[in-house]
């Protein structure tokens, strides 16, 4: 089972490559007054197919619906709601902390925890790169706060269904 | 020129000579079968202008403003059934599209609109008469293009119309910079028109037919909800049969008039808003609805949870998207209004109704439209009544927004599909006249008449150069109630009669027309209205404004109130 929470839904959508499909999703979202909580687009194993996982702040008994307006899109090859569905999700997120020689084996240690990977060192910063799902960021962020967190880059979610059933 | 191509194969390297991107665009028109054009030139777009100055197949229709070419190729679209098809130039000329692009795709109207751009180096530099067109209209378009390069403009165009007639139809923007029109090239059309991600489904689901036909026929209060979809599918024969095999009444939208013959017995006209009382009351105590091409739109169902809450639903559309939108379907069934029906028909039984029918009929009788016409002012829905008589609702009509479009919509009773032309959805005042104008030129030996209100017949009345010009036969009818009537009534009804800004001064609107050099006829008194009808209609040479001073505190009634239920019904007793 996805882990989201019961007001947000993740929807998959296959689109064309094609210039402007990124603002007629998005559009296609504002215009329902729909805060977007993360999209993420990316080529797939066709070039000329792209896919957005889009992680939208609205109630389940809309999902559908959503989805039934975005394969309205000429440009959307297939849309899902993949909620309820067992799926794998993921999100990427560089995290720059304060770091002294002093807190670096603390934070080595919290790092370790949660396996993400050191990728930048300085006297002052470390940089950490930790995948996972999206509660997971979030709570190594808490603990890295008492640290100083200066900087965060997240991804936004990506999904993708369980075996042999495409999403 | 291309066709040749095709049809000598052995000559095709002397042939295929290159064309401009312009040239190349009005062979794809050519091709599409579009024989008019409604539009306004400007820089942009002088290379389209420039070919079209060739191609005497593809007439051009030069209208005073943009907004009535689009609302002129909606007019055409819908008394004809093809795709509509206007013209802009860049910036301006395309902006003052939107407002009819925007009509066309809240009703499902098939328009192509071609749009010139600035050219392509200065593309995003803010050039003179520059606007993101595609961008503006993303929202408003089932599909638009920008055009960029001299080999896409073939099949931008053939995918645009493919687009705008197929499916749930709607409009198609296809905007094209002055130097891909001026470039030359070997024409390159399209076999087949890949559209991968866009697949209508057409039949229906059989076993979900089935269904609906078995809960039919054990229907005892079952009603039949018609909307525009049954007439953009060409499905009002399915529909008619569908209603004599089973006996149920059929009530049909704004949209939906004439999908059936509104004089038919089992019709009961126009639910909604201001729809009927008996088809209102019909529909709140119904257990079964089938509900076909229609939208479940706010002006019919008013509030959502009221609306035939006893109800199941069996929901026929060719947009998946539509069903469950607003109410949930009980058996929601995908596909073409026409083939649905048909299907359904071949197999539904009649249900046992009778009783049904007794307490329809009581409703009918009790609660019929009525107005009174006095001796001093006219009535205008008296004229609406005159005016269906007269044409025995077999003309093609088309209205504004407002007071005078309910009046026409509750006493003008079509005979057949594509003869009542409004704006539904997006309630556009200043389309009366202009679809008028396109419906005209579809159907140059229909009779068409345009009735319009005071207030919006001032937003497009320019374009009486544009009948004037082409000689046409067009009777415009205004319901003048010195009032933006239907914001007096709800300032009546709802804000305590404190009338801000809806008490119009006019001008003479029969010696407007005379200025324009069309012909003016003044109406004051109830017994010249007919006559005045009856010479307006007769007239073949050219438009004649019929200005008739109604009374200016009359309401449109019946009335559900926004966002009320049948039980909030304001009836006029």
């Amino acid at each position: 089972m996805s882990e989201v929470e019961a007001a947000v839904a993740t929807i998959s959508v296959l689109v064309d490559n094609s210039p402007g499909v990124l603002v007629r999703v998005a559009g296609l979202i504002r215009r329902r007054g729909v805060n977007i909580h993360s999209l993420s687009v990316g080529p797939t194993e066709n070039p000329a197919i792209s896919r957005m996982t889009i992680v939208v702040d609205t109630p389940p008994e809309r999902t559908e619906q959503f989805a039934k307006q975005l394969r309205k899109l000429v440009e959307v090859r297939r849309a899902t709601a993949v909620d309820g569905a067992a799926t794998v999700d993921r999100e990427l997120a560089l995290v720059k902390v304060n770091a002294t020689p002093g807190t670096r084996m603390e934070i080595m240690e919290i790092a370790n925890v949660f396996r993400a990977s050191v990728v930048d060192l300085t006297d002052r910063t470390m940089t950490l790169e930790v995948t996972g799902k999206g509660e997971k960021i979030d709570a190594i962020l808490s603990l890295l706060a008492k640290h100083g967190i200066r900087e965060v880059a997240r991804t936004g979610q990506v999904t993708l269904v369980r075996g042999a059933q495409a999403t | 020129m291309a066709r040749q191509i095709e049809a000598a194969p052995g000559r095709r390297a002397l042939r295929a000579r290159t064309m401009t991107g312009a040239q190349i665009l009005v062979e794809a028109l050519r091709r599409e079968g579009v024989e008019i054009i409604f539009g306004h030139p400007g820089g942009a777009s002088l290379p389209i202008y420039d070919a079209l100055y060739d191609a005497k197949d593809i007439r051009h229709i030069l209208v005073r403003h943009e907004q009535v070419a689009a609302h002129a190729a909606v007019g055409y679209a819908r008394a004809s059934g093809r795709v509509g098809v206007c013209t802009a130039t860049s910036g301006p000329g395309a902006t003052n599209l939107v407002t009819g692009i925007t009509d066309a795709m809240m009703d499902s109207i098939p328009i192509v609109a071609i749009t010139g751009q600035v050219p392509r180096p200065v593309i995003g530099n803010d050039a003179f008469q520059e606007a993101d067109v595609t961008g503006v209209t993303m929202p408003i378009t089932k599909w638009n293009h920008l055009v960029l390069e001299v080999g896409d403009v073939a099949p931008s165009v053939q995918r645009a119309f493919y687009l705008a007639r197929t499916g749930r139809p709607g409009p198609v923007l296809v905007d094209l910079p002055r130097d891909v029109l001026q470039e030359s090239a070997v024409p390159a059309f399209l076999d087949g028109i890949p559209v991968p991600g866009y697949r209508p489904v057409l039949d229906g689901n059989p076993r979900q037919i089935a269904a609906a036909a078995e809960l039919l026929a054990t229907a005892t209060r079952p009603v039949i909800y018609a909307g525009g979809g049954v007439i953009s599918a060409g499905a009002s024969a399915e529909l008619t049969a569908l209603a004599e095999r089973t006996g149920i009444p059929v009530t049909l939208t704004l949209m939906g008039k004439g999908a059936m013959d509104e004089t038919h017995p089992l019709c009961l006209g126009m639910l909604g808003m201001h729809g009927s009382v008996y088809a209102n009351y019909a529909v709140h105590e119904a257990d079964v609805i089938l509900a076909v091409g229609v939208r479940f739109d706010d002006r019919v169902t008013g509030r959502l949870r009221d609306f035939a809450p006893r109800a199941r639903f069996i929901h026929i559309d060719i947009d998946p998207a539509e069903i469950g939108k607003n109410k949930p379907a009980h058996i929601p069934i995908v596909g073409d209004a026409s083939r649905v029906l048909a299907a359904l028909a071949s197999q539904v039984r009649a249900p046992q109704i009778d009783g049904w029918w007794a307490q329809i009929n009581t409703w009918r009788r009790r609660y019929p439209f009525r107005y009174r016409q006095g001796e001093a002012t006219v009535s205008a829905q008296y004229v609406c009544d005159q005016l269906n008589r007269i044409t025995g609702g077999e003309a093609v009509v088309t209205t504004d927004v407002g007071q005078h479009q309910m009046w026409m919509a509750q006493w003008y009773r079509p005979r057949g599909p594509r003869r009542f032309i409004s704006s539904g959805g997006l309630g556009v005042m200043g389309f009366g006249f202009p679809a008028a104008l396109g419906a005209k030129f579809a159907c140059p030996e229909s009779l068409v008449v345009a009735v319009v209100g005071d207030g919006g017949f001032q937003m497009t009345m320019q374009d009486l150069s544009t009948a004037v010009e082409y000689r046409m036969a067009l009777p415009i009818i205004v319901l003048n109630n010195g009032a933006l009537g239907m914001v007096r009534q709800w300032q009546t009804f709802f804000y305590r009669d404190r009338r801000s800004a809806s008490i119009l001064r006019n001008p003479d609107f029969a010696r407007v027309a005379e200025a324009f050099g069309a012909r003016g006829i003044r109406v004051e008194r109830p017994e010249q209205v007919e006559p005045a009808l009856r010479s307006a209609l007769a007239v073949e040479d050219g438009p004649v404004v019929v200005d008739i001073r109604c009374d200016p505190e009359e309401n449109c009634l019946p009335m559900i109130p926004s966002g009320q239920s049948v039980a909030e019904m304001i009836i006029d007793e």
